[in-house]
This record gives structure tokens, sequence and C-alpha cells, in this order.
């Protein structure tokens, strides 16, 4: 079936089975390849991106659910790496082999677009859906914290920047 | 900013890559001439504008280009173990160049010009050590002949600093770019006469420094084998026997290949001759080759095949313990060692403990799913490979295809984590044969089901102790019939041990018997191989000798290490390799650590909580931890913290990717305890996926300290040693808390409720 929908803000179609996965659209149609495949059954997280702002496992959604929906990926969060949660993954050096960090930042940015001050018990309960087979998760906790804090800063200077006083 | 490039997929042909000369020095030391593969078209056209003036490349490793940028080739295959970073910075830091105009590519595989390209058994660091300096301290070498030839004064009053050669004197200075014409016509010197730093002198090693790759993770931006696309490109899928070794009878092949989307559907049958001794795996299935991933997935589940299977049908979890328990009440098959007369010591000891230790099958389940994409035309072969052992990938392939190694070229990719489990390049073969017999480029991705039940397995294994103090406390007596898989004298792949594991030495009347099952179930090293069972199972019963002496268990494990050791004895070959030896000093080292650290001893704990202390030496390195663990009265299991000290030597070369090794291992063999275990029925892994196959969360992480103990040894590796001594720290945490000792894994089949 031909399926139209918003990628990362760009209007895309593809015509694909109905039941293909959103992650098989993203990788293989698309060539989005930062979405990643774990476990195709929704209990790992690395396929995890964005449903109307929501983090959702694009590898059990199938291509007919998303049809007119806004996604987006990792490679939409921006593409040179200064969305808040990259820029901490990068600073805390969190990626040992890096292979469930799309989803795990995928995860973070969603849970800092709706709790922008999480607590560890926030954390944790927003995260443990995401696995990391390196178990990064103590520099995983560590970077939530600090992209809070970059968020928070980088607010506060466009909230400075658009006062007319300051 | 440290930047990557990879080496990406040509144009498909696969063969015709436009290769260029690097007009170098001449390299001494067994060093080719900078011959290299553009790593990308973009990059080959770049090239081809250059300018005139060429790139100096003193060896393999490194380029300078006149405006001064540095690459540096990382050779090893980087699958999270930190090693595309850290090589790299062993050169960086001799040929003294500022670390932020370095560009790290990772090297296709490549046998004339790098050794032990691999990543296994932690050994890069120990191999590599001196090697990596000398190949960066020789290139540096050579800028200051340049320099100091340029000014016409003596090498000895130049001196170098990030990328620049000064004279001091006359205040002069070139730096690297300027000075790249003249050092290629500059002989070079001789890897093994070259001069490094004094230690004292490092700027780069010990500092914190981020993963090369970091920002195209974070990014998304393609890297991994399952990422990598060439044109032409279709996909497959690969059904094999539950059954490790089963034969493919008969499939409805024709049926498959009038599903949507499919393009072929094949039988591959080249049995186990292509394994190479490889026990359990054969080249067996059937191969779904579609113009998607998910065509060829979803064509699978109308896939009828009829398997002849291989006696070890009947082979189970169940029936091994059994017949474990059996063994171990017959004479030992064999000796692995003996010292002194532990019979009679047992008949003397004040105190005697008898118990039975057991751990079971585990996966790796590295996230990334095994896949490779081939290209095989014209009797050549091209691949990308997620492979923890190219070049054992490569002759596998080799032979599958019956072509020489010299016609498999092979690329590296980042692999999304290995554990050990990418050491077997099974996958490449695969991919290589299907892709042959299908005619076209073939991208084979397994299925998360797939890698759980074809793995090759951590073996399970079993332990029957029997250990006696004497009134005094001390340990007498020692006795482990180590039962596990094989036939006669042969054990299979990591399920053999050796009788030299500690405590043998340390016991004056010490044994150490082997008995073996037939296993037709494909097993190998899984990280700390060996040691991640045996540690579990000495440490615990070690645990309970100290308990039965009445002592502390850090202090009865310090009173050990402080006995008289059996000297080791000569090598039986004297020009042989000796074995490596366990230095009784670093161990107490990092117990004391660990001690302090943690505050053993000194901490008064609540009602149901408990600390637990265990060490190990494995792959060189040197781990004490405490482990604190609360259990509530109904069972339920909390890790509140983890205290990790470790002896890897007099440098830790990168503390940043260090820290989250040691933190990666502990939390891994926590892992592993909690509710790790694979369950073999009628020959096959019983298990399926995550849900079954428990990976630790996220709310499970407890802490975990770091602390090293710097000692005056070449530094070593730390993929895997800290992973084996907080099983047994653990364990011992929740007989302190609980009054239970666990003897078996994963806690998860163990009720821990105390009154």
């Amino acid at each position: 079936m031909k399926v139209s929908f918003k990628v990362n803000g760009q209007s895309r179609s593809v015509d694909v089975p109905a039941d293909m996965p959103l992650l098989w659209v993203l990788r293989d149609e698309l060539d989005l390849k930062g979405t990643k495949f774990g476990c195709g059954a929704a209990q790992c997280g690395a396929c995890t991106v964005h449903l109307g702002g929501t983090p959702t496992r694009s590898c059990v959604l199938p291509a007919s659910a998303v049809q007119g929906m806004n996604v987006t990926t990792v490679e939409g969060l921006s593409a040179d790496g200064t969305h808040a949660v990259q820029r901490a993954w990068e600073e805390l050096d969190v990626p040992q082999c890096g292979y469930c960090q799309a989803g795990q930042i995928m995860s973070a940015a969603g849970l800092l677009a709706r709790n922008p001050k999480p607590t560890d018990a926030d954390i944790d309960q927003a995260m443990s859906g995401n696995l990391c087979r390196c178990a990064t998760y103590l520099r995983i906790k560590q970077a939530v914290h600090r992209a809070a804090e970059l968020q928070a800063e980088s607010r506060a200077g466009r909230t400075r920047a658009a006062s007319p006083d300051r | 900013m440290t930047t990557t490039r990879e080496s990406r997929p040509a144009n498909g042909a696969g063969v015709s890559r436009r290769d260029f000369l690097k007009v170098t020095a001449l390299a001494g030391g067994g060093l080719l001439l900078g011959t290299w593969v553009a790593p990308s078209e973009a990059a080959a056209e770049a090239a081809a504008a250059a300018p005139a003036l060429a790139d100096f490349a003193p060896n393999a490793w490194i380029r300078i280009a006149p405006d001064g940028a540095v690459t540096i080739i990382a050779q090893n295959p980087e699958v999270g173990q930190g090693v595309k970073t850290m090589l790299p910075m062993l050169i960086a830091e001799e040929l003294d160049v500022d670390w932020r105009s370095v560009t790290v590519e990772q090297a296709a595989l490549d046998t004339t010009k790098y050794q032990a390209q691999f990543a296994g058994g932690s050994t890069a660091t120990p191999t590599h050590w001196l090697p990596m300096r000398r190949v960066g301290a020789a290139a540096r070498a050579m800028l200051v002949t340049a320099a100091a030839q340029t000014w016409g004064v003596p090498e000895s009053e130049c001196e170098t600093s990030a990328g620049v050669v000064h004279h001091r004197a006359s205040g002069r200075q070139l730096t690297y770019g300027a000075l790249v014409e003249k050092a290629a016509a500059v002989p070079a010197p001789a890897l093994d006469k070259v001069a490094l730093k004094d230690p004292k002198s490092f700027r780069l090693v010990g500092t914190r420094v981020r993963g090369v790759d970091n920002r195209k993770i974070v990014t998304g931006k393609p890297l991994y084998g399952i990422d990598v696309t060439v044109p032409g490109m279709k996909y497959a899928v690969f059904e094999k026997c539950g059954v490790f070794g089963g034969k493919v009878a008969s499939a409805n092949v024709d049926a498959i290949r009038r599903l949507p989307g499919v393009r072929d559907a094949f039988v591959v049958s080249q049995g186990s001759s292509i394994g190479g001794g490889i026990d359990g795996w054969s080249l067996e299935g059937v191969a779904i080759v579609a113009d998607s991933w998910w065509a060829a997935k979803k064509a699978r589940q109308s896939l009828k095949v009829t398997w002849s299977e291989p006696a070890s049908a009947s082979q189970s979890s169940a029936g091994f313990a059994k017949r474990a328990v059996e063994l171990s009440q017959e004479a030992p098959h064999r000796t692995l060692r003996k010292d002194g007369d532990v019979a009679a010591a047992l008949g003397a000891a004040a105190r005697t403990v008898k118990a039975a230790y057991s751990y079971p099958f585990i996966a790796h389940a590295p996230l990334e799913p095994q896949n490779c994409t081939a290209v095989v035309k014209d009797g050549k072969a091209e691949l990308w490979a997620p492979s923890q052992a190219p070049q054992q990938g490569r002759g596998l392939v080799a032979k599958a295809l019956g072509v020489a190694e010299t016609d498999v070229t092979v690329h590296i990719t980042r692999g999304g984590g290995g554990f050990g489990r990418r050491l077997h390049s099974d996958f490449m073969v695969e991919a290589a044969a299907i892709a042959k017999q299908a005619g076209v480029p073939v991208k084979l991705l397994w299925t998360r089901e797939d890698d759980m039940r074809h793995d090759f397995l951590r073996p399970a294994g079993f332990h029957f102790f029997e250990g006696g103090v004497d009134a005094a406390g001390t340990l007498t007596a020692w006795r482990d019939h180590f039962v596990s898989f094989g036939e006669g004298e042969r054990f299979n792949a990591s399920a053999g041990r050796s009788g030299n594991e500690f405590p043998a030495r340390w016991v004056p009347n010490y044994a150490c018997d082997a008995s073996v099952m037939p296993l037709g179930v494909a097993t190998g090293p899984l990280r700390a191989p060996g040691s991640n069972g045996i540690a579990f199972a000495t440490q615990c019963f070690l645990d309970e000798l100290a308990h039965a002496a009445g002592k502390d268990p850090l202090q009865f494990r310090l009173d050990l290490l402080a006995a008289d050791a059996i000297p080791v004895p000569p090598p039986a070959n004297p020009n042989g390799p000796r074995p490596i030896s366990f230095d009784a000093a670093r161990m107490r080292g990092v117990l004391e650590a660990v001690a302090e650290k943690s505050g053993w001893g000194k901490t008064t704990l609540p009602k149901g909580t408990g600390m637990g202390v265990a060490f190990y030496f494995s792959h060189r390195g040197y781990f004490a931890e405490v482990v604190r663990a609360r259990v509530s009265r109904a069972g339920q299991l909390t890790v509140e913290k983890v205290w990790a000290a470790g002896d890897v030597g007099s440098e830790i070369i990168n503390p940043s990717g260090a820290e989250t090794q040691v933190q990666g291992a502990v939390l891994d063999g926590l892992a592993q305890a909690l509710g790790q275990e694979i369950t073999i029925e009628r020959g096959r892994v019983k298990q399926s996926n995550f849900h079954d196959f428990p990976l630790l969360r996220m709310r499970q992480a407890p802490p975990v300290e770091v602390h090293w103990v710097k000692t005056d040894n070449a530094p070593t590796g730390l993929g895997e040693p800290a992973l084996p001594p907080v099983l047994p720290a653990l364990a011992g945490a929740i007989f302190q808390a609980t009054g239970k000792r666990v003897r078996s894994l994963p806690l998860s089949k163990h009720d821990l409720k105390w009154a």
C-alpha cells in the first residue's frame, strides 16, 4: 500500500506491504540507518522513534499505522549533534558499542520533552524499556541529567535573547 | 574534534575500487609502503583533485597531509571495547600531535600490513602497547630529522609538541604539515630501536578521551554491519535446524519462490566440512533471498523444512545435570593437577565441607543481530562484516567458496557488541555462500531468535568440591571434580580448564579432576571464557571454607594469598611460552584496596543486607570486587552497590573507556547471575528473545565504583577481567543477608526469602 507520512519534517511516500514495520520502512526504504533492529518484538528499544512526539517502538508498528503521522528519528533530533541529549551523550562518553544508543537517545529526548528535570526514579522509569547489552546505564543516567541542564541553559538563553530588555 | 572515516561500500562490483599509491619514505622494520584503498568515492575524488604534494605516510598507520591533518589507522575491530580510540591514542602520543587534529580511520582486514587484527582475549593492550607507540615514535623521529636538516642543526636540539618541531635555541619552528615532503625522504628508523617517551611525559595517554565514533553514533550515521548497503543488493534470511548440525532433508523452496518479493529460495548444504573444527557448526540450511528483508522474513513463515537431525537431538540440560551427578560419583576420567594428598588431608582436617556448584549455558546476545553483506563475482568475494576475527572469517569464506584467501576482501565494520560471539564468523560464510548461489549481492541478517538459537554458547559447568581447614582455620585440602563436555582427552570449545587455576599452588593438598560428557550444542568463548563460570564456583566455595574456619571472608582470602605458594614448574618445552603466572602480591593489593573503599568490616548493615567479596585473575588482569545487596523477607533481591579494584599495570591508557569497561563487565556479570540461562531441550535452545533471556535493565543497575591500583607492570587489557569476581561476590552478599548459599545460577531459580 501507499503510505504517506512526515519523517524528520519532510513529507515522504512509500509503497510497501501494509504490515511492514516502520523500522524497515525507515531503514531499507528511506535509507535512515540510525534506527536499529535489536529484537523485532518491542523488547529492547533499539528501534525507538518519536511518533507524534511520543517514544514508540518502530519494529512492531505497521507502516499502515503511520499514515499521515509525524515521525522523528535520531537523524531528526539534529544532524550535527547539537540536540541537548546528543551533546550530553558525547560529553559523558556514553557509548560502548553504541548500537542501542539511538534508541536510548530517543527515549531520553522524549522524557526531557515532557519532564525537563527528571529524578533518578523518573529516569529509571522512562529508560528501563531500553536495553544496553554493554550496560552503559550509569553513564546514560548521568547524561540524561546533563542533558536536562543543557536544555535548561539553552531555553534560558533563548528567553534572554527573545527579551527586548536584555 | 577527532573525526572518523569508514571503509565504505564501493561500487558493488567489489573489485574495481581505485587504489592509490602514496609516495612515501622507505619504511623499515617490516612495514610496507603506504598503499591504501580510498575509503569512499568522495575521498577518492578529493584525492584525485588534490595538489601534487603528497601526504607523509611513513607506515601503514599514519598519514600526515601538507595542511597538517593527521590520519591514524585503527587496525582492530571495534565492538564496544574502545580499541578504535585507544590504539590510535598510543600512536598519537608518541607522534606528538594534538588529538584534535587526528582523524581515525578503520582499517580493512589486511594481513600484509597488520598483525593480530582481532578483538578477543583482552589482548589489544598487551599486544600493541609497545608496537603502536613505536609506530608513532618512528614517524616523529623522521619529522625531527627533516626539521634538523632544514635548519642545519643537530636533531638533539629539536623537540616536538602538538604537531610542531621546535628549535628552542633559535626560536625556529616548523609544523609537521610543512615537513611532509622532506620527511618522506628520510629513511625510516628500525622500529625496535626507536626511542620512546618516558611515561612521565605522556600528554594524551592517561587522559579521558571520548570514543572517536561518538558523533556518528549520536547522530545515527551508518557505522555497523547492518547499515551497509551495496548497489543491487538483495536481502536474505537463513533457516537452520534447531538441533545443532542438523541437515535439510527436504524444503518447499518452489512454493517459497512464488511468494511476494521473493527472488530466490534454495538449500545450502556444505555440511560441517567447512567448520574447521568448530564444534556443532555446519553450513546447512535454507536461504530465502528477497527484495526487502521484511519480504524474506515473511516468506520464511511459509517455509516447511524436513530436517535430518543428528543423535544429539536427544540431549537436554536436565539430562546433563543428571549425568554430571552420576559422573561425580565415579572415578574421574582424568586428573588435571595433583599436589600432596587430598584424601589424607581431608581425613586430618578439623572441618570439612562438601558442595556441588553449577552454572548454565548462556548466550552472548549482542544487540546487533549477526549479519554480513557479501558480493561474490568472478571468483572473488568482498564482504562487510561485524566480525571480531575477520581473518578466521576470511579463511572460512575462502574454503566455502573454493577460492584463495587473497581473492576475499573483508571490510571490518563497527560491531554492535561482541562479547566473544563474533569470534566465530559463521554469518560471513553463510552470506558468502548465499550470495554466490543467488548470483546477486546479498545482505544476510539474522533475527534475534536466530541469534539466540544459533549461538556458540558459554558452556554449562559442574563442580563437585571437597575442602578442609585445620584447627587454626588454614585451608589444607581442596578437591574439585569438574564435570564438563567433551570426548576422551578433548574438551568442547571453551568447556575446558587448566588445573592451575586458583587456588592451585596455594593449597598444599590439591586435586583438580575432570570428567566429560558428549555435547552436540555449539559452544565458544564468552567474555572471560572459563573464568566467568569457574570464578563463581571456586570463590563461592572459598567462602564456604572461610565460614567453616570461622574467618572473615576477606581475611581468609588475604591469609591464603600470603601463604607460600608451590613454585611454578619450568615449562615443558624450554623454548615454548611460559605460562602467565599469578602474582599473589598484586591480588592482595586489589583486595586491600577494595576492602578500604567499600568500608569492609567497618559498616554496620541492617538485617537482610549483606556484603560479599571475591577476586579473580583472568586475561592478565587482577580484580577484586565487593557487592552490597539487600534481600527482603519475601526474597526480593536488590543489588545496592558494587566496588571494583583493578590492577592492569602501570597505566590506564584511557580512563574514560577503562572505567566504562569495568562498569559494563560488572553489570554484565550481574545480568548473568540474576536471570540468564539457556536451556537445551531435545538438542535445541529453548529460549528465543529477551523476554526469556533477560538482559540487565537500567532500574536493576547499581552504582559501580571503580578504583585502580597502579603497579610497575606493562599495561594489560580490560574487556574481560572485571567480570568474573562479581558473581561470587554477589553470592557472598546474599549469604550474609539471608544465610542461604547459592550454589547454582541463575538466581531467578532460587527462593531467597528469610525469616
